[in-house]
C-alpha cells in the first residue's frame, strides 16, 4: 500500500474507533445526537446510490422508513417478535413490499418516477391512516415493557440502539464503497455516462436498477424500524414525512456533493451544525437550506466536495478507475 | 341519486384538476421539463388573489387582470435567468432545483400568510347554483371552473395550430436542434412557453382561491392531482389531460361517498390501475398528427 492509502486507512480506523467508544465519553444527549447523524447519514448515502450512481432520482424513500416503522411496531406487537430480532426482519419485510412497488414505480421515467415514487408514498400513508389496529391517524405507542425487554436498564439499553445505529450507518457507506469498487459499480458509472454503449457492452439497466432499488428500500426500512424504535412513537404523518425523510436527505446530498461517497458525509456535517445554529428560525431555516441547495445546483452541481475538488484533487473512497 | 350527484361534482372538480394539469404538460411537452414547485406556483397566485381582494375589495375575478400578465413576466424572466441554464440532457439537476424551489416557496407563504386555512369569497357567486333537471343542481363556482378549464384548453390547442409562435413551440417540441438551425432563438422559446404555461397557472390559481380553502403546504398534493390527471389522459394531449383530469374527480368523488377519508387515496388508485394497466395513457400523442 502507498503511503496515501495507509494515511487514509489508519483514519479511518482512528473515526471508527472513535465513534465505537461513543457511549464511554458521550453524554446521553451527544449519543442522541449522534445517533440522528448516523441514521441522517445513512439514509442521505441511500438516496445518494439510487440519485446519484443509479439515475434515479426518488422523491418517495418516506414510503420506506415508514413502510420499516410500522413493520418494527407491527412484528413487536401482534407477533410478539423481541424488538431485536424485529429490526433486521423490518427490513425483509420492507423489501418485500418494495418489490411489488418497483413493478408500479418502474413504468415511469426520469422526471415521472420522482413524481410518482412520491404518490406511491402518499398512497402508505393514507392507507395506514385507515388501520384502526395500528392507531389510525393518530397512530400508536410501542409498550414500555417491549423496549424495556432490549437490555438492562436506561444507559445498556441507549448504549446498544447507538451501537445499532452506528453499525448500520457504517454497513451503508462501506457496503456502497465496496459496491462501487466492484463491476457494480462500474456498470452504472458507465450506464450514467453513456447508456447505450453500457447497454451494447452487456450492463443489463433495468434489473440492475431493479435490485438497487429493492435492497435501498430494505435497508431504508431498517433505519426507518430503527427511527421509531428510538422515538417510541409512530403516526402516519411522522412515519411518512415528506420533509424529514426526503427534503432533508435531499438537501443533506444536494449541498454536499451528489454522486460522491463524500458529498452526503459533509453535507451531513454541515447540516447537523446549522441546525444547531439556525433551527430556532423556523422557516427562515428551510428557506435558507432550500436557497443554498438551490445556488449550489446552479454553480457547482457537484456540490461542496465538488469545490474541494477544484482546489485540490482529494478522495477519501477511492472508487475511480485511473488508467 | 346521491351516487350521480358524486358524479357529477367529480366532473366538475375535474376541471379543476385539469387547469392545474395543463401547465405542467405544457412545460413537459415543449422543455421535457417537470417542475416539482408547480403546485406551489398555483397556491402563491391563490394568495396573489387574496391580497389583491383584501386591497380592493371587488370581485376575486377581477383578479386575474394583475396575476395572469405578473406570473407571466415572472415566468418567461425565471425561465430565462436560471431554468435555461439547466435545460440539457441531465434532469437531474432540474428536478433538484425546482424541489428547492418548492422548499422556499411553501416556507416564504408560511412566514407571510402563517399556517391558516385561507379562503377568497366570490360574493353571491358562492352561495348560487344552476339546475341541471332532473333533481341535480350544481354550484356556479364549480361549473363556472369546469367551463374555464375548457375555454382554457381550446385556446392554447388554438395557439399550437394555429399561430407563429404555436407552430415554433411545436417545432421545438420535436426537435430543438433543428430549430436553432432555421434561425429561432430556443431559449427565448423556452421563455414564452414558461409564460404561457405560468399564465395557466395563474388562472388555476385565482379558481382555487375562489373554490376551495388553500394554506402555504398545499402546494405538493396539487402537484400531484396535476401530474397524475397528465399521466392519465396519456402526454402531450391537451383534451387527453382534461378527461384525465375528470376522471381523478370522479374517482375522488366516488372515493369520498363510500367514507370521507378514502377521497384522495381513490383518486391516488385509479391513477396507480391505469399506469400499470396502460403506462401510455388512455389518449397519448400519437407521432406524426
Amino acid at each position: 500500500m502507498s503511503i496515501q492509502n495507509w494515511a487514509r486507512f489508519g483514519l479511518l480506523i482512528l473515526v471508527v474507533a472513535i465513534l465505537v467508544s461513543g457511549p464511554y465519553w458521550a453524554s446521553r444527549g451527544t449519543m442522541r445526537l449522534l445517533i440522528e447523524v448516523f441514521y441522517f447519514l445513512a439514509l442521505a448515502q441511500l438516496w445518494n446510490l439510487l440519485a446519484g450512481y443509479s439515475g434515479l432520482i426518488s422523491v418517495g424513500q418516506q414510503a420506506f422508513v415508514g413502510l420499516g416503522g410500522y413493520a418494527m411496531f407491527s412484528l413487536a406487537m401482534f407477533a410478539g417478535v423481541p424488538i431485536l430480532f424485529a429490526l433486521p426482519l423490518a427490513g425483509v419485510l420492507t423489501a418485500l413490499i418494495a418489490w411489488p412497488t418497483a413493478f408500479v414505480a418502474f413504468r415511469l421515467s426520469g422526471p415521472y418516477f420522482a413524481i410518482g415514487t412520491w404518490v406511491i408514498a402518499e398512497v402508505y400513508r393514507l392507507v395506514f391512516a385507515q388501520i384502526p389496529a395500528l392507531g389510525g391517524g393518530s397512530g400508536i405507542s410501542l409498550p414500555a415493557g417491549l423496549v424495556k425487554a432490549m437490555a438492562s436498564g436506561r444507559s445498556a439499553r441507549e448504549s446498544l440502539t447507538y451501537w445499532i445505529a452506528l453499525a448500520i450507518m457504517l454497513v451503508v457507506v462501506l457496503g456502497i464503497w465496496i459496491l462501487m469498487r466492484s463491476r457494480v459499480g462500474l456498470s452504472l458509472s458507465a450506464l450514467r455516462d453513456n447508456e447505450e454503449a453500457a447497454v451494447s457492452v452487456g450492463v443489463r439497466t433495468r434489473s440492475l436498477k431493479f435490485v438497487i432499488y429493492i435492497a435501498t428500500a430494505g435497508m431504508t426500512g431498517l433505519i426507518g424500524a430503527l427511527i421509531f424504535v428510538q422515538k417510541l412513537r409512530i403516526t402516519p404523518e411522522a412515519a411518512f414525512s415528506v420533509t424529514d425523510w426526503s427534503v432533508l436527505v435531499i438537501f443533506i446530498v444536494v449541498i454536499g456533493g451528489i454522486g460522491t461517497l463524500e458529498g452526503p458525509i459533509l453535507g451531513c456535517i454541515l447540516f447537523f451544525v446549522l441546525r444547531e445554529y439556525l433551527a430556532d428560525l423556523g422557516a427562515w431555516y428551510m428557506i435558507i437550506l432550500g436557497t443554498i441547495s438551490v445556488v449550489i445546483m446552479l454553480v457547482e452541481p457537484r456540490g461542496l466536495w465538488g469545490l474541494i475538488l477544484r482546489w485540490r484533487n482529494i478522495t477519501l473512497f477511492p472508487a475511480t478507475r485511473r488508467i | 341519486m346521491e351516487w350521480v350527484n358524486a358524479i357529477v361534482q367529480g366532473i366538475l372538480l375535474g376541471g379543476l384538476y385539469a387547469l392545474f394539469a395543463a401547465g405542467l404538460s405544457l412545460m413537459f411537452g415543449i422543455m421535457r421539463f417537470v417542475n416539482l414547485a408547480h403546485g406551489d406556483f398555483i397556491v402563491a397566485a391563490a394568495f396573489g388573489t387574496l391580497l389583491f381582494v383584501d386591497a380592493t375589495g371587488v370581485n376575486p375575478l377581477w383578479a386575474l387582470l394583475p396575476i395572469v400578465p405578473i406570473m407571466m413576466v415572472a415566468g418567461y424572466v425565471g425561465q430565462r435567468l436560471v431554468l435555461n441554464r439547466l435545460s440539457g440532457k441531465d434532469i437531474l439537476p432540474s428536478i433538484l432545483v425546482t424541489f428547492g424551489l418548492s422548499i422556499i416557496l411553501q416556507n416564504l407563504m408560511l412566514e407571510q400568510f402563517s399556517a391558516d386555512s385561507q379562503r377568497v369569497s366570490a360574493g353571491t357567486l358562492d352561495t348560487s347554483a344552476i339546475s341541471l333537471g332532473a333533481g341535480l343542481t350544481v354550484g356556479t363556482v364549480p361549473f363556472l371552473l369546469f367551463v374555464s378549464a375548457i375555454v382554457v384548453i381550446a385556446v392554447l390547442n388554438w395557439i399550437f395550430a394555429k399561430t407563429a409562435i404555436g407552430r415554433q413551440l411545436r417545432a421545438t417540441s420535436d426537435d430543438p436542434e433543428t430549430v436553432g438551425l432555421m434561425g429561432l432563438d430556443k431559449r427565448h422559446l423556452f421563455g414564452i412557453a414558461m409564460a404561457l404555461a405560468s399564465a395557466v397557472v395563474a388562472v388555476a390559481g385565482v379558481l382555487l382561491a375562489i373554490k376551495t380553502n388553500f394554506d402555504p403546504a398545499a402546494g405538493p398534493i396539487r402537484l400531484l392531482f396535476a401530474f397524475e390527471a397528465v399521466i392519465i389522459g396519456g402526454l402531450g394531449s391537451l383534451w387527453g389531460t382534461l378527461l384525465g383530469g375528470v376522471i381523478l374527480g370522479v374517482a375522488q368523488g366516488l372515493g369520498a361517498q363510500i367514507d370521507p377519508g378514502m377521497q384522495i387515496l381513490a383518486g391516488h388508485i385509479v391513477f396507480l390501475v391505469i399506469l400499470v394497466l396502460r403506462p401510455q395513457g388512455l389518449f397519448p400523442k400519437k407521432r406524426g398528427s
